[in-house]
């Protein structure tokens, strides 16, 4: 990896679905490390589906999508979940925790996916998640014995457990309330500042956005302004 | 793959009830299956032992498979010969050289012989006649080819040789003819002989055919009775491993000449029945494991389709499809697996009922119970089914939730 080459960079991206609705129009957007980057638009803009594009779990119509300046297009799709697995970490505006696991298992699952930790080390790791977001206490609890602002922190730890450049959040906040939707933002944000990583964020809500310290709009899946603090 | 077996568990462990359904059904399956399969393959086993200790293994018989080549055909094998009118030769019915045969025969390691001669005779008593197929035999080569020494109820095989004209009948024709040990018949053959002949031995087989209309003598009482001298009809045969007796049958046969026949060319019919039996047990329990295997097919299929969201949250954490599609897989798995050990238990279970079971009727060979075959391997061929039936029954939803699309779901969900 160079560092000429930006983290993550889409470069004439449109997504067009097969009945013919395009998501997406010519989507060019850089991003580094460190950037805490909020995309927001009204409902049916694009947003999530640019995420999905850019988190890899989608693939575009035309243009091409670079990861440490790899091009995804050529890729399979086993090397698009081995990327996801060590490079990506998403969270959805639904928690998804695996209801039968407990908060720390749930954090273990892609620990123990990549395999590249011993078990010791693997559940100290997800303690160690755990704990740097308040869930010390949780830690041994299933997902229905948390509240949902807990559940979207242990969501986060998830996201985090191989160490991910990058981190993508579908409407992280939708179901939570202003005060665990601010938190959640906090915590974006020192991820991005105190540990260099790369946050997209996809959010409707103007004034979370206003955490970010750079935020694209989008209005009908196209970028109509990108601002940096 | 530790992973992929935890989540699986933990998937399975949260619908309790659903699972231990669908594992009584496999169970069930393999427990029926173990339960026919030890009932009939025990009978069957029993069937052919007593097959094969009462009945020799191979007989020689004194004639040939085809008819005698004529001496037209023999000289312009290719031609079309039509040959009208033919006279057979009326020679001498017997196994011909049947010292030297015997002798051969005597000298193949684990292979015993006996010369007989096979005739029919009017038992005469008081009033009654009663015909029978008289045997003349060799008492000590007999013993080795035969059981015969083992079902006598009075007397012994070998009074035949201290008694002059000595007969032994099965129990069912003494009753016939009122007779008892030490009576003396008349014994009149199809060629006018007839001889005064003692009872010296009763048997009981427990077959019918033998036990009413069979009689044992010496060879040369028989040669005397039925006017032939020095002929003996039959050799028969008994072998150490009856496994080898159609291959040594059809080796003797090439040899000798004479109509050779093994227990099982004699027992085609029964052992074909035993071939049907076989195909109606499989096709009903695997009947059994079929509707078992709809039972695992529907609990992945919901498991699958309640799990979607996993599935997507599972495949973004960077699980590729095969994960998924294993993850899915490994579910049917485990439950064909409970479902085979706890089928094996239940098995076991219900032979162990069967084995109890008397029936109040006393059949002739003495049998008042199921014959069971307590055999292991009936247990891994049930096994191995009820998991690859399972395994099959959990692929479909395996496949379709492997190709479930994340973007997709989320999109549902949000």
């Amino acid at each position: 990896m160079s560092t000429a080459e930006p983290l993550l960079a889409a470069e004439a991206v449109t997504r067009t679905l097969p009945e013919g609705v395009t998501l997406v129009t010519d989507i060019s957007l850089r991003v580094e490390a460190g950037e805490f980057v909020a995309i927001t638009g009204p409902s049916g803009s694009g947003k999530s589906s640019l995420l999905y594009l850019l988190g890899l779990l989608d693939r575009p119509s035309t243009g091409r999508v670079l990861l440490e300046g790899r091009d995804t297009a050529a890729l399979s799709a086993a090397d698009l979940a081995a990327l996801r697995l060590s490079r990506l970490g998403f969270v959805f505006q639904f928690h998804f925790l695996l209801p039968e696991f407990t908060a720390r298992e749930n954090v273990l699952i892609p620990i123990r996916r990549k395999g590249s930790l011993t078990p010791d080390a693997g559940q100290a790791r997800s303690l160690e998640l755990l704990d740097a977001l308040g869930l010390a206490d949780a830690a041994d609890k299933l997902p229905e014995q948390l509240s949902g602002g807990m559940r979207q922190r242990v969501a986060i730890a998830r996201a985090l457990a191989n160490d991910p450049a990058l981190v993508l959040a579908d409407e992280p906040t939708g179901n939570l309330d202003t005060k665990n939707a601010a938190a959640v933002f906090d915590i974006f944000a020192r991820l991005a500042r105190d540990e260099g990583r790369a946050i997209l964020v996809v959010t409707h809500d103007a004034e979370l956005a206003q955490r970010a310290t750079r935020r694209v709009h989008l209005v009908d899946g196209r970028i109509v302004s990108d601002e940096r603090q | 793959m530790k992973l992929i077996l935890d989540l699986a568990r933990g998937m399975l462990s949260r619908r309790r009830r659903q699972t231990l359904v669908s594992v009584l059904g496999v169970a069930l399956g393999v427990a029926f299956f173990i339960a026919i399969a030890a009932m009939m393959s025990g009978f069957q086993t029993y069937f052919v032992q007593q097959v094969i200790d009462v009945q020799p293994h191979i007989v020689i018989k004194d004639e040939t498979r085809s008819p005698t080549p004529q001496a037209a055909q023999m000289a312009m094998p290719d031609g079309a010969v039509q040959i009208n009118g033919v006279k057979p030769v009326d020679r001498v019915r017997g196994i011909r050289a049947a010292g030297d045969k015997l002798a051969i025969i005597e000298a193949i390691p684990g292979a015993a012989a006996a010369p007989i001669l096979t005739g029919t005779a009017l038992l005469r008593y008081g009033s009654r006649d009663v015909s029978v197929s008289v045997t003349g035999i060799d008492p000590v080569r007999y013993a080795r080819v035969a059981n015969i020494g083992k079902d006598m109820l009075h007397g012994r095989l070998d009074d035949l040789r201290s008694t002059a004209n000595g007969l032994i009948i099965g129990d069912a024709l003494a009753l016939r003819l009122g007779v008892e040990m030490g009576d003396t018949v008349v014994a009149v053959s199809p060629r006018g002989v007839s001889l005064q002949m003692k009872i010296v031995g009763i048997f009981h087989t427990g077959i019918a055919t033998l036990d009413q209309g069979a009689g044992y003598m010496l060879l040369k009482v028989n040669q005397v009775l039925q006017d032939r001298p020095n002929v003996i009809n039959q050799i028969q045969l008994r072998l150490a491993d009856v496994t080898q007796a159609e291959p040594l049958a059809r080796e003797l046969e090439s040899r000798f000449g004479d109509r050779t026949e093994s227990w099982e060319e004699q027992n085609r019919n029964i052992l074909t029945v035993f071939v049907i039996q076989n195909a109606i047990m499989y096709s009903v329990t695997g009947a059994i494991l079929l509707v078992a295997s709809f039972g695992i097919y529907n609990i992945i299929s919901t498991v699958v389709f309640e799990k979607t969201r996993d599935i997507a949250i599972l495949k973004s954490l960077g699980f590729t499809e095969g994960d998924v599609q294993r993850l899915f897989l490994v579910q049917g798995l485990i439950a064909g697996f409970l479902g085979a050990v706890l089928g094996c238990l239940i098995g076991q279970l219900m032979i162990e009922g069967l084995a109890q079971v008397r029936f109040q009727t006393a059949t002739p060979a003495g049998n008042d119970r199921f014959l069971l075959a307590r055999d292991w391997r009936i247990y891994v061929i049930a096994s191995f089914f009820a998991i690859a039936s399972a395994a099959l029954a959990a692929l479909i939803p395996a496949r379709r939730a492997a190709r479930l699309d994340p973007v997709q779901i989320v999109r549902g969900a949000a």
